[in-house]
């Protein structure tokens, strides 16, 4: 019963986290009783729980995740979109038409075409079949204004922060609007260039140095800055 | 062979044309994270070797035939460019280039978890800048380094390192010289953590005894490799060390 590393250490594939009676979290694999890192991240342990927090993956879907997907073809019963996962989504038109789709007289194109993008939900997914999203209810649909950055999936829990602190400041501080989709695809919508282009910055900060402590001071220190820098050139 | 005697692998103090001593690695460089469009990958140079290798995905897989219900397809191509070697080498895939793609993609498949994406690809592409012997291991040495990088859950680095007889002796890490001109050419690529060997091919002939030997000398080298291979994946996360901090904090007074 013995931990090999310490909280928050860096650590490589094949790293050996500990030995003995604890219960195998996300990242980790059981091998002849040790349990190893399966992929570069942060070693975390919470009671007899140990997991890494990885740093670099692609976004595997969930069913009830908000994602921003790309129309990336219309077909006649439905739209294919491109979600930053090795797996294509899927709206069917009778998610959008409410059952009442009629393929001679509704033009699926009207509603989205190739090149939106569109907030949506994963209404099911398997390992077996595509996910399917839908756009019903709050605020789902085409995203009509604003920029789309994408970041490394794994690391929107940092750009979230503790009960939203992160994104929140970032709110505030930018004045912008930050809608985050659980695929890595981020919305930023202000009422200028510079605010987004401010917000961005910040947000490709906080990407690059997801694995460090003390960001969220950090991040505001360079808001700030920034926002000095502004008004004194005005 | 009248032409093989005539060949020195040794100087007078006993090192090797390279001035190596016998198990003694060529100087290795590791650098992770040097594309921009790949999800993972890795830069190795070790000795006159320079290989790049791009890993791409778990992402969708085309020709969809090729989907796997139950996992991921582990695709790789090891790839010499025309300009690699001395002669121009033809850039088509040659018969050495498919059998090697092979055995790599053997090497590095057991280390993956595949069954975690299925129905997608991971593609690895291995290309070969500048070869001078021993370029199968310096690929896999690079190639996991690469998946790591993606994020592709692995159980373990694959590390390979190559081991042989050259004028009577068992050597580490053959370069092209020995390689042409030696007994022996042993490349073995393992498992460190779960003591496994993944690739073991020889070519030419040592006894029962000197194979042990040289095998040995492989899986020890292998070990120093994958320390350097820790290193280089540890040092692409920088940690911003505490005088830049306070540096930031005297910029905020």
């Amino acid at each position: 019963m013995t931990i090999m590393v310490e909280k928050r250490q860096l650590v490589t594939p094949g790293t050996l986290l500990a030995e003995g009676n604890y219960v195998l979290g996300e990242n980790t694999f059981l091998e002849d009783g040790k349990i190893y890192a399966a992929r570069i991240g942060l070693f975390n342990s919470a009671g007899r729980v140990v997991s890494v927090v990885g740093l670099r993956g692609v976004y595997v879907p969930q069913v009830g995740d908000e994602v921003i997907g790309k129309v990336v073809d219309v077909g006649l019963y439905s739209w294919l979109m491109d979600i930053a996962a090795p797996y294509p989504g899927v709206i069917h038109a009778s998610d959008v038409f409410d059952g009442s789709y009629n393929p001679q007289k509704d033009v699926l194109s009207e509603v989205f075409n190739v090149g939106d993008y569109v907030l949506a939900e994963v209404a099911s997914f398997d390992r077996t079949k595509d996910p399917t999203l839908t756009t019903r209810g709050r605020g789902f649909g085409k995203i009509s204004h604003g920029h789309i950055i994408e970041i490394v999936p794994v690391k929107l829990p940092r750009l979230i922060g503790k009960k939203g602190s992160m994104v929140n400041m970032l709110k505030q501080e930018t004045g912008c609007q930050i809608l985050i989709g659980q695929n890595g695809r981020v919305l930023v919508s202000g009422r200028n260039r510079e605010d987004e282009a401010l917000a961005i910055r910040a947000i490709r900060k906080i990407e690059a140095e997801a694995h460090t402590r003390g960001l969220t001071d950090r991040i505001r220190i360079l808001l700030e800055e920034e926002k000095k820098k502004g008004d004194v050139d005005e | 062979m009248s032409k093989k005697n005539e060949v020195s692998f040794f100087d007078g103090k006993g090192l090797r044309n390279d001035g190596r001593r016998l198990d003694e690695l060529r100087p290795i460089e590791l650098e992770v994270g040097v594309l921009d469009n790949a999800s993972g990958s890795a830069l190795i140079r070790q000795g006159g070797n320079r290989i790049l290798v791009g890993v791409f995905g778990p992402r969708e897989i085309h020709p969809k035939h090729l989907a796997l219900p139950n996992r991921a397809t582990l695709r790789c191509r090891y790839h010499m460019a025309p300009f690699s070697v001395e002669d121009r080498k033809h850039p088509a895939p040659s018969r050495r280039e498919t059998e090697i793609s092979k055995v790599i993609r053997e090497a590095l498949e057991p280390v993956v978890f595949t069954e975690y994406y299925p129905r997608t690809t991971i593609d690895v592409y291995i290309e070969v800048l500048e070869a001078n012997g021993g370029t199968r291991c310096s690929g896999i040495t690079a190639a996991s380094l690469a998946l790591a990088d993606a994020g592709v859950p692995m159980r373990d680095l694959v590390v390979a390192c190559a081991s042989g007889k050259v004028g009577g002796k068992i050597v580490l890490d053959l370069n092209d010289f020995e390689d042409k001109y030696g007994e022996a050419d042993m490349p073995v690529a393992i498992l460190p953590h779960l003591d496994r060997v993944l690739l073991l091919q020889m070519d030419g002939n040592l006894t029962p005894k000197e194979f042990h030997e040289a095998l040995d000398l492989a899986i020890e080298g292998s070990k120093r490799i994958y320390e350097m291979q820790k290193k280089a994946l540890r040092d692409s996360y920088p940690i911003p060390d505490e005088p830049q901090e306070e540096e930031v904090v005297e910029v905020e007074k």
